[in-house]
């Protein structure tokens, strides 16, 4: 599916902030799952420094800063890009053999030994290891672990966007049963990584307009957060939606993943004098004929 | 290794020193004799009488107590200072031991330096199977964004610190590593002072190894490091962290600048210092903060004390981090394991310096050793970096783990595998410690200095030692709480002098900077002392007047009330709260800028505020109470007496200066605008020259007895009293000119700023102004413009 992609980040500050300097994960990248044909970020107040990069983990950074106060900032994506479907397949050892196998994975980007301790974000969590241990069916193999794991949580959990902050800890948004899509990925991720499944946290976008009959999703007013599970030297990495319960297939466009959402940050800020601030996103993918 | 054999008789000191069993002695051979690296020491100290010895004790600890040294210990309440625990007998090393100690640790510092350029680089040690790749990829301290930065300097380590003990077989062995950002040095060279102070007789002294080498050696490696024309700093995490003292104490003694995170920005790649005079350029930055917490950029990005974009300029090379941030990574307890073979495959050969026997639990074989051996064994976290003796070290005797884990150690190491490691549970060597007039053998390791310079690794002789505090010998035994020794390099014969200080040449450093924080904070460190003094003359003249009237409800009485609870000053008790507040908010202002303030300073500050605790508890009111005012006023005017007459006028005094400027303005305002109101009650007006503290002046000046015109010419508009208004403002001006300026930084007309202009339009204004014009309206508009003048040196100098 091809989609025609736009995003609008907006940020106002009532006191003019000086010293605004942001890392931004905003492009959408190549991938086995993804080709992206154009990518225009447009910002403005027009920054003092802008430099493109790619972080450790793969995705596409733009540094962005300015020297002098600035009061409001927007950036604006247009992106276009055609994802594939996710796999039918399984091809996935056993739950209990997939830990022999990640070991040899090494130190590169996608090393699934990146993605198994507790990251900054996602701590151990006995309670969420557990009740993950109770959804799984009699003797999954990795991927069917993937999806029970998604799927309870989908059924057990309440997307309430008032419960949880940007920096709610999986924990506790489990605790509460409810949560937005962050709380949701890192729920799971958090659940996986206790089974022994390698997890990542992933950004991106979800189609905006459903498919005819279909119910408009959950989290599309904004950008979408789910999770990338390594299920395998054969399997590879899948992708879940935990939020949505489905696989994260034709619907979905990747922007950035890493450990937890504090790799994968759409816009990762400091500023230096602090004061309120007020932000608005708005989102659009639109299926391309 | 067997029992020592039966000691021959010593003499005196050594009479009853009993040396563990099985243990090796820094002072006795295996055989009981002295080793001869100590004689000239024990003589000297056998020669002393025990009051002597006490007296000289007594001393050192003065020495400490006056030069301020402090750690900050966290006890989960609220933190505290303690004062530093040296054991004053400090552990000899003959030279030539020393030097093999050195060639030790030179190797294992090239070891370190090509591990850490490998696991942010090539990683070849993990591809080639030297290193397990879970090991770093789960590694808190191994810093992603780092992974191919190259450091400008060619190097990731240039300050590394050893924890070194002794075998039972007399060899040293490595307890541990410290890359990330070792403290100590400069507690090494406060040992120095405080031990030369206890035994400063000339020898055996001429013979010990000097440490002033080994920092000048470093401060010429920083400046290289540099690059010309930029700063070199020392990044501290804040006046809260347990080393702080030594962080002002090293900026002091380097000469370089102390920053907080808030200090630094980043622009264009380049980190700068944000100054009154405008930003900085940085080339060089010695952290004392984790690397995670660096950069909240793209780092930990709850840190708090880190700069924005700093990863950064290391990338683009336009900045040195001593050490580069991700070293930390070095510190990994099961690291441990695999150094003796990486050593063998980097470099081709042996440690020279064995480390702790370590054996890393996600290996079946390993696992296996560990769990028959842990009786014999600390087991803990592998990925874990504190020494294995530290304070918060999770490491536990194998012994009781399996006690704790229901005697299932085998199924609990299997389940937790590559999380663990068993380390050797090591025996220490014990060195003497004076105790209760003798000497007694407690376990000791010593930290050894490096610093990497343009001729490679240089090692600091000496200066620190742990001393356990148990007479059990195991690297357990140091966790509860020891001391600190010095540590003695004697060489053959007398060694040079050697200080800091050059002998014979005259160079001028280059003209300092004032981080604009510190600027900010001597401002207010001004205020409040001022502030304090104020409310200290209000308090005494109350209390003065109840001891005569002894009527809290006489009119006067109820006027300085009314004023002073207006200040928040009532005094419902003979001292209130709100004064050790304000002497609280200028001792903490004070703690912000201690590496720019004189020990002396600072111990007055800490007197003031003890008295005030003191007397607060016990004062009673009227006569008792103005006393104590009288004493607190005294301990005020020490205190500014050392600000005004001892400090140098730098840049930061005229901020102090300014501050308590505008305060004194500010306050002879309001005791003007009370005091001399035109419906005050009688005798207001002669409050209000008390506490101008202008009796005898207005007696001299005016003909006749106090009327509101004469007090308002007197503490208003007086270009000579140093209590009025103009005199203050015109104090401000004369600062102003002194300081600093940025290049076109509110600078309108006539090159004047508004800062300038508003001064110079009050102090004209009030030299023009006829008697009688200053009705309270007018002083009402006065006090509003003078209050603005912060907002305008905040605009011009804090920002």
């Amino acid at each position: 599916m091809r989609y025609d992609i736009r995003l609008t980040v907006e940020y106002h500050y009532p006191a003019a902030s000086d010293h605004v300097r942001n890392i931004l994960r905003l492009l959408p990248s190549d991938s086995s799952r993804q080709r992206v044909r154009q990518r225009i970020l447009t910002i403005s107040p027009r920054p003092d420094e802008r430099r493109e990069g790619v972080d450790f983990f793969g995705n596409a950074t733009t540094l962005v800063a300015w020297h002098r106060p600035v009061g409001q900032l927007s950036f604006h994506l247009r992106a276009e890009a055609e994802r594939l479907a996710e796999p039918e397949f399984d091809l996935s050892p056993p739950l209990p053999a997939l830990a022999a196998q990640r070991a040899v994975g090494g130190l590169g980007p996608a090393s699934p030994l990146h993605f198994c301790a507790p990251s900054a974000r996602i701590g151990a969590s006995a309670a969420i290891a557990d009740y993950a241990r109770a959804a799984l069916p009699e003797s999954p193999t990795a991927r069917e672990a993937v999806r029970a794991v998604g799927e309870a949580l989908h059924r057990d959990m309440t997307f309430d966007p008032t419960a949880t902050d940007v920096t709610t800890p999986p924990d506790v948004a489990f605790a509460a049963r409810r949560g937005v899509c962050q709380d949701f990925a890192q729920m799971m991720i958090a659940g996986l990584r206790g089974l022994g499944i390698p997890a990542a946290y992933v950004s991106g976008f979800l189609r905006t307009t459903p498919p005819p009959g279909q119910p408009r999703l959950d989290g599309v007013d904004a950008m979408h957060g789910w999770v990338s599970a390594w299920c395998g030297a054969d399997q590879g990495w899948v992708e879940y939606d935990p939020t949505n319960g489905q696989w994260a297939g034709e619907d979905y466009v990747t922007v950035a993943w890493g450990r937890d959402y504090a790799d994968a940050a759409p816009v990762r800020g400091a500023i230096r004098t602090s004061g309120p601030q007020d932000t608005h996103h708005k989102v659009d993918v639109i299926p391309l004929p | 290794m067997t029992r020592a054999a039966p000691h021959p008789p010593r003499p005196g000191l050594l009479a009853d020193y009993a040396p563990i069993p099985g243990v090796a002695d820094e002072l006795l051979d295996p055989t009981g004799q002295m080793r001869p690296v100590w004689a000239p020491f024990i003589r000297q100290l056998s020669a002393l009488t025990g009051e002597e010895v006490s007296r000289r004790l007594a001393r050192g600890a003065q020495y400490l107590r006056d030069a301020g040294v402090y750690f900050r210990l966290y006890s989960g309440g609220p933190t505290q200072d303690r004062d530093w625990p040296l054991s004053p007998v400090p552990v000899m090393i003959d030279d030539a031991e020393w030097q093999e100690i050195c060639a030790g640790l030179r190797q294992r510092a090239e070891l370190l330096e090509a591990v850490v350029a490998d696991l942010y680089g090539p990683a070849r040690l993990v591809e080639d199977g030297h290193l397990p790749a879970e090991l770093v990829a789960e590694n808190p301290q191994w810093l992603r964004p780092m992974v191919g930065v190259q450091p400008r300097s060619g190097h990731w380590l240039h300050h590394l610190a050893f924890e070194i003990g002794r075998s039972p077989d007399g060899s040293f062995f490595v307890l541990g590593d410290r890359a990330q950002a070792p403290s100590g040095a400069g507690f090494a060279l406060e040992n120095r002072m405080a031990t030369t102070r206890i035994f400063s007789d000339p020898f055996p002294r001429a013979n010990v190894r000097r440490l002033a080498g080994f920092f000048r050696a470093f401060q010429t490696a920083m400046t290289d490091l540099s690059g010309s024309g930029r700063r070199m700093a020392i990044l501290t995490p804040g006046p809260n962290n347990d080393t702080y003292f030594e962080h002002t104490y090293i900026a002091r003694y380097l000469g370089l600048t102390l920053l907080e995170g808030d200090d630094l920005i980043v622009e264009n790649g380049q980190a700068m210092v944000r100054t009154v005079r405008g930003l900085e350029p940085l080339g060089l930055l010695w952290r004392r903060i984790d690397g995670e917490f660096c950069d909240p950029l793209e780092l930990n990005d709850t840190s708090q004390i880190g700069t924005p974009g700093l990863i950064g300029a290391l990338r683009q090379g336009s900045l040195t981090l001593i050490n580069a941030p991700g070293s930390g990574v070095l510190e990994t307890r099961a690291f441990m394991a695999f150094y003796p073979r990486i050593a063998e495959t980097l470099l081709g050969e042996a440690l020279k310096m064995p480390n702790i026997a370590t054996w890393w639990c996600g290996q079946p074989k390993e696992r296996a050793y560990v769990a028959e051996h842990a009786a014999r064994m600390m087991i803990g976290g592998a990925l874990e970096t504190a020494l294995p003796f530290a304070v918060d070290a999770d490491a536990a005797a194998g012994d009781a783990l399996r006690g704790q884990t229901g005697g299932a150690l085998e199924d609990w190491l299997a389940r937790q595998a590559g999380a663990l490691v068993g380390q050797e549970a090591v025996t220490l060597s014990t060195t003497p410690v004076w105790a209760d007039g003798r000497l007694v053998p407690r376990p000791m390791t010593i930290r050894v200095f490096a610093a990497r310079t343009a001729e490679g690794w240089t090692f600091m002789p000496g200066g620190y030692a742990r001393i356990g505090k148990s007479d059990h010998a195991s690297a357990l035994a140091m966790q509860a709480g020891g001391s600190v020794a010095d540590v003695w390099v004697i060489a053959k014969g007398p060694v040079p002098a050697d200080t800091l200080v050059s002998r014979n040449a005259f160079e001028r450093a280059p003209p300092g900077i004032l981080p604009a924080r510190a600027a900010d904070n001597l401002y207010w460190l001004g205020r409040y002392v001022e502030r304090a003094e104020g409310a200290i003359r209000l308090l005494r003249a109350w209390h003065l007047r109840l001891a005569e009237t002894g009527d809290p409800a006489e009119p006067r009485l109820m006027a300085l009330h009314g004023h002073m609870a207006g200040l928040g000053l009532a005094p419902d008790k003979p001292i209130p709260d709100t004064l050790a507040s304000l002497i609280e908010a200028a001792r903490s202002a004070a703690a912000q800028v201690r590496d720019r303030f004189s020990p002396d300073g600072w111990t007055a500050l800490a007197d003031l505020a003890k008295s005030v605790e003191t007397l607060s508890q016990k004062v009673t009111p009227g006569d008792d109470a103005a006393q104590a005012m009288s004493v607190l006023l005294r301990k005020i005017s020490g205190f500014t007496g050392l600000v005004h007459d001892n400090m140098y006028h730098f840049a930061g005094w005229h901020f102090l200066s300014m501050g308590r400027a505008q305060e004194r303005a500010d306050n002879t305002l309001r005791l003007v605008q009370a005091f001399a109101a035109p419906d005050a009650v009688p005798g207001a007006l002669e409050i209000a020259i008390e506490l101008g503290d202008s009796v005898m002046t207005h007696q001299r000046r005016y003909r006749f007895g106090p009327s509101r015109e004469t007090v308002l010419d007197l503490l208003v508009q007086d270009g000579q009293n140093p209590r009025a208004v103009l005199y203050q403002i015109t104090e401000m001006r004369d600062h102003l000119a002194r300081l600093p300026r940025r290049d076109g930084a509110g600078n309108g007309g006539a090159g004047l700023s508004d800062l300038d202009r508003r001064l110079l339009t009050l102090e004209t204004d009030l030299q023009v102004a006829l008697p009688g014009a200053l009705d309270p309206d007018a002083l009402v508009d006065l006090r509003a413009r003078l209050g603005g003048v912060f907002d305008l040196l905040q605009s011009q100098f804090f920002r």
